[in-house]
């Protein structure tokens, strides 16, 4: 087992790649579902007839 | 010019988000499965390289990486063009969708590189090696083209400016594939997309196609997922999100 985490001498090169990749894709699945779940969440606000949740409509004037 | 169906159909944006909510997680398990089996056969199962030893292992993440970032940038550009041509918004949502998924694979694709290179050819990185180069030139146009899409209040013209960037970018993908055979660089030339089939053994093989499967049902689910973030950022106030948020489904 132990041999297994060595690989060889080269642990720190292999075990950074996985691990780099590992973050990317949790990074690619926390990011992705954020913004679907922000979006819907405006959506929802937006779509609210009244009430505390509905925000003023300002249109900013640059 | 007639366009089909089905093609009407990918344009509606409820049809698209349903589509997309259904298809995702299938793609999401699908990906997850392959990966872990793939990562298992490749760190435990598969032999290690008579000539690089255990460091070889990082080839069931590195050109899979590389591929996705290609692909995405293929996506990008194919659906920016008929998106530029036929105006269709839902084509660019999904070249907006594809920039970020493609630029962090890419971004991968040149650490995990570098990282290789280190022990195998003496260096983390070479200015001079083609494919290293053109590689770097694609994360540099996946972030342009998100940056162009930022400096734009309106999301039309952004759309539209962005779509030039990404349909002339193309051009790139094709020289990253053919850059080991056009020019001498460090990086071998072709091992699975061979005339004569791929030359690598069978225990080498099947991992390093099953990570190839997983990284693209991963992109998928990804791109689904960011494709309903972006088409009900596109459709606020539509009246199908507005009842879909009623419902209390969103």
């Amino acid at each position: 087992m132990n041999e297994f985490f060595l690989m060889d001498g080269y642990a720190p090169y292999v075990w950074s790649a996985y691990g780099i990749t590992l973050a990317v894709l949790i990074w690619n699945i926390w990011s992705a579902s954020r913004l679907r779940r922000q979006n819907l969440e405006r959506a929802r606000r937006a779509a609210l007839p009244e009430g505390p949740g509905r925000q003023a409509k300002v249109r900013r004037i640059s | 010019m007639k366009l089909p169906r089905w093609f009407h159909m990918l344009g509606s944006p409820p049809y698209v988000y349903r589509l997309a909510g259904r298809l995702g997680p299938w793609l999401g398990a699908a990906a997850c499965l392959l990966l872990v089996l793939g990562t298992y056969m490749g760190l435990v199962v598969a032999p290690p390289d008579y000539l690089q030893g255990e460091v070889y292992r990082i080839i069931y993440i590195h050109p899979q990486t590389a591929y996705i970032g290609m692909m995405a940038y293929v996506i990008l550009a194919f659906a920016a063009g008929i998106g530029f041509i036929w105006r269709l918004k839902l084509a660019h949502a999904v070249a907006v969708s594809a920039a970020p998924i493609g630029a962090s694979f890419t971004f991968c694709a040149l650490v995990t590189g570098s990282i290789w290179g280190a022990p195998t050819w003496g260096t983390f990185w070479e200015w001079g090696d083609p494919r290293i180069m053109f590689e770097l030139i694609l994360l540099f146009l996946f972030i342009g083209y998100m940056v162009l899409r930022a400096a734009f209040e309106d999301r039309d013209k952004a759309d539209r400016v962005s779509a030039i960037l990404g349909v002339v970018g193309v051009v790139n993908v094709p020289i990253i594939h053919y850059s080991v055979e056009w020019w001498n660089t460090l990086h071998q030339g072709p091992t699975i997309t061979r005339l004569d089939g791929p030359s690598m053994t069978s225990d080498m093989l099947v991992p390093f196609l099953l990570m190839v499967a997983g990284f693209t049902f991963c992109f998928y689910w990804l791109l689904l997922m960011r494709l309903q973030a972006e088409v009900v950022a596109r459709e606020q106030g539509a009246r199908w999100l507005r009842e879909l948020a009623a419902e209390g489904r969103a």
